[in-house]
């Protein structure tokens, strides 16, 4: 038997080998650098590593692009195991782009008083003599640079997945280093602690639920290939209740990434607990990971059995914006209003994701399914990201105060933090010229195109019901009077203020001006197989 | 005036950019009012010049039309017709007035007086924008964006319950605004599959046929919001919390101004898009406008607040004007038109009064007062100008549309007519008993003491006031303005579809 090395396109796979690359690297600098020079060279390292795999991807976009010669709509590479193309190289530099903010807020070190918001030691019980002895040296982990750099290779890898078991090696990547650094919170860490083990245990499951899946479609198909599968569903050859098993438990899995109801219950005690740089990243990037591998699973693969799997959808989308606006109602934490929040909207992209229609069904110029979708989610990541940059901001003594009472009177204490707040919150709630707007309007769009109206009118419902419970965020900052002390917004570093003026600038710039994004994708939503 | 310049934007960005100012300007001193006093004043200079030099049978004009948001088909297009304008009209009119009136208003709220002044001046551009949109995407993203000012204003400087009354205004308006999303999206989308592609531009989707059902679908879309933002029966619940609790001057922009993008939106998209779904909805909103101004009215009967007695008065005005709307014929509808500036004016002039009797008493309550008459002379004089105006005294200018609007109604349906005749009789009730409360009978002690108006507020009442005089007795040229619109308007709904109702309605030689 004569053995094949397999065929690797490094260049149009730079981004994700460079991200790693610096990830093994950031490890080897734990072992190799001194305590004191750590910090400043992981962060160093792993910014530059961004930025280059930005530079990477962007050469390679400008391969596919219309501009270049002989534009092709994209390559498969690594023997067909990857697919690069329009929507996988946006997903790709929208993570990096939020990676690279995550990296800011990661290595924020003026909240705390001089050290990162991840623990001291986390190998030391809480609460013992340990920890105290690990706070007082100002010790603090620096790995959460390399397992942030492996889990953003994972989310590049997982919007580009073109084989079942890349992606689900890929859902692997990206999970385990998210499980690790939701349980590094300094301050109140059991709940931290719980939040991490919560997140995997629910997490290994639901990757169980995925291989099954990922076992009944290959007994269905014969192969892990998208577009193998593809042909075997067009052709409607072998046992259908296969297939069905095989879409619904591999569906289990990417929606309890995306945070969708059902499969949500972890959203609310994994946001809260987690230090909130990593709710920051997790909130704003996984979605896009997860959307981008929904999007090209369902769309190339499952495709041409769309009316099995739609009406599955609907429901889990109906079902998702419910419960996200409605229990958002009673919440009395701003990190856990924020998670309810997110699966909400979690709902609203799946409403897009509903615009699902046959190629010849969509006009020249009109907003397609996957434009909308990948327009949401950019939305939503840097506003999210944003907001989730200004909590970290509003304190008191123990900490960061997310206790809704807490932010009473901000308005008064902060008119730049509260207003800042406040307009993403209105952004996030859907109000013209900002982002939220345009985006809500683009997957409303693209839902109703595909008929699904029903879905959008409860979409429209639940973005009343959801308006509320922002604008009670925005009455509280403005309109109550302080509990007490109240709290105190304490002065970020330029890292913070920068992710905060990135997030609010897009949400200004995109809700006003959101043509040539709009544009570029819609030249370049084209998944090929 | 060149045709070419884009005086619309120009009129819509100069208040904006001066809210903006304002809010740079010293927190401490009267110079931040000053600036916005003369910054609303420029815009109403530009406003009289832009209706000077609007021709009345022109169509629409001044206008603007640069291509936006590509993918969405949105435009930024401004233009206006007779009611686009008499409603900008009326916007740069009371701005100033409100301003001048308002001037030591902010001054006990939240924040600073300035950020007060800001707002006001924010919610003017955003509401010329409203009125002279012609892309319904721009309508829709003005339309919601007027909520922001008002919800600050209301939420930073009114009564006791300011922060309730804000929120619930708010959501009210948000919910009717997101269903109109609905609608505004499956416009796009029904777009999408013409020829011409995608566009919101209202002249190109005056021209599509969309079909009974999906209009009639569309429809309702947009006339919940409108109703909601009217407000009409059993939508108005909003508006006599946010009255009670508002300052007077932002009640004014709300009911006066805000208001009207109800009725305008009525007029504009209901009737011209889906004048099919119109015909057909037309029992069911005449009914609707009938309680509203019979229950309005006895509202206002019952009502011991005053704010809130004049919020009822504007829901059973209200009811009047889309009265005259969905009657659908050319008395109705110059009825409805004029009665939008009309009940502007003297809703302005009735806010501003009672505002200066409230804060001089610091109580609200009707039987808090008694023989003002008496001891500020000036003041119940332009109560009483101001309360005639509203219940439509012949001679003032609110009779002519009043009267326009039942005329239309008996052509429509005598019974309606008949239930909306007894408006005008209720209406006598309740301003002449809130008027004899107050200002007759002996002097009680608590308002001995009270001091009659200052000339600030003379000056910022005395003009609405003329103008309702004037237009009183010569309507014409506010009349010669909207009728052309009119024609225009009915003409539409009759275009696609000649309903033998709407032409039995139809008077002989009106405008067919």
């Amino acid at each position: 038997m004569k053995f094949t090395a397999p065929h690797i396109e490094y260049d149009l796979v730079a981004p994700i080998l460079i991200v790693l690359g610096v990830a093994v690297l950031g490890v080897l600098i734990e072992a190799a650098v001194p305590r004191v020079h750590r910090y400043l060279v992981q962060t160093v390292l792993a910014a530059v590593g961004i930025v280059a795999a930005i530079v990477a991807a962007v050469l390679v976009l400008n391969r596919i692009h219309p501009r270049a010669e002989n534009p092709k709509p994209g390559f498969l590479s690594a023997e067909g195991a990857l697919a690069i193309d329009g929507p996988t190289l946006y997903a790709w530099l929208l993570i990096l782009g939020l990676a690279l903010l995550g990296v800011l807020l990661f290595a924020e070190r003026r909240l705390e008083g001089g050290v990162t918001a991840f623990a001291g030691q986390a190998a030391a019980l809480p609460g013992t003599e340990a920890e105290r002895e690990a706070s007082a040296k100002g010790l603090e982990h620096t790995e959460v640079f390399p397992l942030l750099m492996f889990a953003v290779a994972g989310m590049l890898m997982f919007p580009a997945a073109n084989d079942l078991l890349t992606l689900f090696v890929a859902l692997e990547v990206l999970s385990l280093p998210l499980y690790l650094l939701c349980g590094l919170a300094r301050r109140r860490r059991l709940l931290s602690q719980e939040a991490a083990l919560k997140y995997f245990m629910l997490g290994a499951f639901s990757s169980g639920f995925f291989v099954y899946g990922i076992a009944l479609v290959y007994g269905y198909a014969g192969s892990m290939r998208f577009e193998r599968i593809a042909d075997a569903v067009a052709a409607g050859a072998g046992s259908h209740a296969l297939l069905l098993g095989g879409m619904g438990l591999v569906a289990v899995g990417l929606l309890f990434k995306v945070g969708a109801a059902p499969f949500h219950t972890w959203t609310p005690d994994v946001y809260q607990g987690a230090p909130t740089p990593v709710t920051a990243f997790m909130a704003a990037a996984t979605k896009v990971a997860a959307f981008g591998a929904l999007l090209r699973l369902f769309y190339v693969a499952f495709g041409a059995d769309r009316w099995d799997w739609r009406p599955m959808f609907w429901v889990v989308a109906i079902l998702t914006m419910v419960v996200g606006s409605v229990l958002a109602l009673s919440q009395t934490d701003v990190k856990r209003l924020l998670a309810y929040s997110s699966i909400a909207h979690a709902g609203f992209l799946l409403t897009g994701f509903l615009g699902a229609r046959s190629l010849g069904d969509i006009h020249a110029g009109d907003i397609n399914p996957v434009q909308a979708v990948l327009f949401y989610v950019t939305t939503y990541g840097l506003t999210t990201m944003a907001a989730f940059a200004l909590v970290t901001v509003v304190r008191d003594a123990g900490g960061e105060a997310t206790h809704l009472s807490r932010w009473a009177g901000l308005g008064k204490e902060s008119p730049l933090v509260a207003g800042s707040f406040a307009f993403l919150l209105l952004g996030m709630a859907g109000i013209p010229l900002t982002s939220g707007f345009t985006g809500k309007w683009a997957v409303f769009a693209s839902a109703l195109s595909a008929n699904a109206w029903p879905v959008v009118i409860v979409a429209v419902l639940m973005s009343a019901v959801a308006a509320y419970f922002y604008v009670r965020i925005i009455v509280v900052m403005f309109f109550a009077d302080p509990v007490g002390d109240g709290p105190t917004v304490a002065v970020p570093s330029i890292m913070t203020s920068a992710v905060i003026a990135v997030g609010v600038a897009a949400t200004l710039v995109l809700g006003v001006f959101p043509g040539p994004l709009l544009d570029m994708l819609g030249r370049t939503a084209e998944f090929i197989r | 005036m060149s045709n070419d310049f884009p005086w619309l934007s120009v009129l819509l960005f100069l208040p904006l950019v001066g809210a903006v100012a304002v809010m740079f300007l010293p927190k401490e001193g009267p110079l931040a009012k000053q600036v916005a006093f003369g910054v609303s004043l420029l815009t109403l200079a530009l406003g009289i010049a832009i209706a000077i030099d609007y021709s009345p049978d022109g169509g629409t004009q001044f206008t603007e039309n640069v291509e936006w948001i590509k993918s969405f088909g949105a435009h930024y297009a401004l233009g206006v017709d007779g009611v686009g304008l008499t409603l900008v009209m009326l916007t740069v009119i009371l701005a100033p007035v409100v301003i001048l009136a308002s001037w030591n208003d902010g001054d006990a709220g939240r924040w600073s007086p300035r950020a007060f002044f800001a707002w006001m001046l924010a919610l003017e551009g955003l509401s010329i924008g409203v009125f002279a949109a012609t892309d319904v995407f721009l309508f829709y993203v003005f339309f919601e964006a007027t909520l922001i000012p008002v919800y600050f204003l209301v939420g930073g400087y009114g009564g006791p319950n300011r922060a309730r009354a804000a929120v619930k205004f708010l959501l009210y308006s948000l919910a009717g605004g997101l269903i109109m999303l609905a609608s505004v999206i499956g416009l796009y989308v029904e777009s999408a599959k013409t020829d011409g592609g995608a566009t919101y531009l209202v002249s190109e989707l005056a021209k599509i046929d969309f079909g009974t059902d999906v209009g009639r679908w569309l429809f309702l879309g947009f006339f919940v919001a409108f109703a909601i933002k009217a407000p009409m029966f059993p939508v108005h619940t909003w508006l006599p919390d946010t009255t009670e609790n508002a300052t007077p001057g932002t009640s004014v922009l709300l009911v006066s101004v805000l208001d009207k993008i109800g009725t305008f939106g009525m007029i504009r998209f209901c009737l011209e898009l889906f004048p099919e779904a119109s015909r057909w909805a037309t029992p069911v909103v005449v009914v609707l406008a009938v309680i509203s101004i019979v229950y309005g009215a006895l509202m206002a009967i019952g009502s011991d607040n005053i704010p809130r007695l004049i919020a009822y008065t504007s829901v059973s005005h209200f009811g009047f004007i889309v009265l005259g709307i969905f009657v659908m014929n050319s008395q109705g509808l110059s009825g409805a038109n004029l009665y939008m500036f009309n009940h502007g004016l003297s809703t302005a002039a009735l806010f501003l009064v009672t505002g200066f009797l409230i804060s001089r008493r610091g109580s609200a309550l009707i039987s808090d007062f008694g023989g003002v008459e008496k001891v500020a002379p000036v003041l119940a004089g332009f109560f009483l100008v101001a309360g005639l105006s509203s219940l439509s005294l012949p001679g003032l200018s609110p009779f002519v549309s009043e009267f326009l609007v039942i005329v239309g109604a008996f052509v429509h349906s005598k019974v309606a007519a008949a239930f909306a005749v007894s408006g005008i009789v209720l209406a006598a009730i309740y301003i002449l008993l809130m008027y004899q409360r107050t200002m007759t009978g002996p002097t009680r002690e608590e308002v001995a003491g009270l001091p009659d108006l200052r000339p600030r507020e003379v000056l910022a009442l005395a003009p609405v006031l003329v103008l309702v005089v004037v237009l009183g007795f010569f309507p014409k040229p506010l009349l010669s303005i909207i009728n052309p619109s009119v024609d225009h308007t009915l003409s539409k709904v009759d275009k696609h579809d000649p309903a033998p109702t709407v032409a039995e309605s139809t008077p002989e030689g009106a405008h067919e």
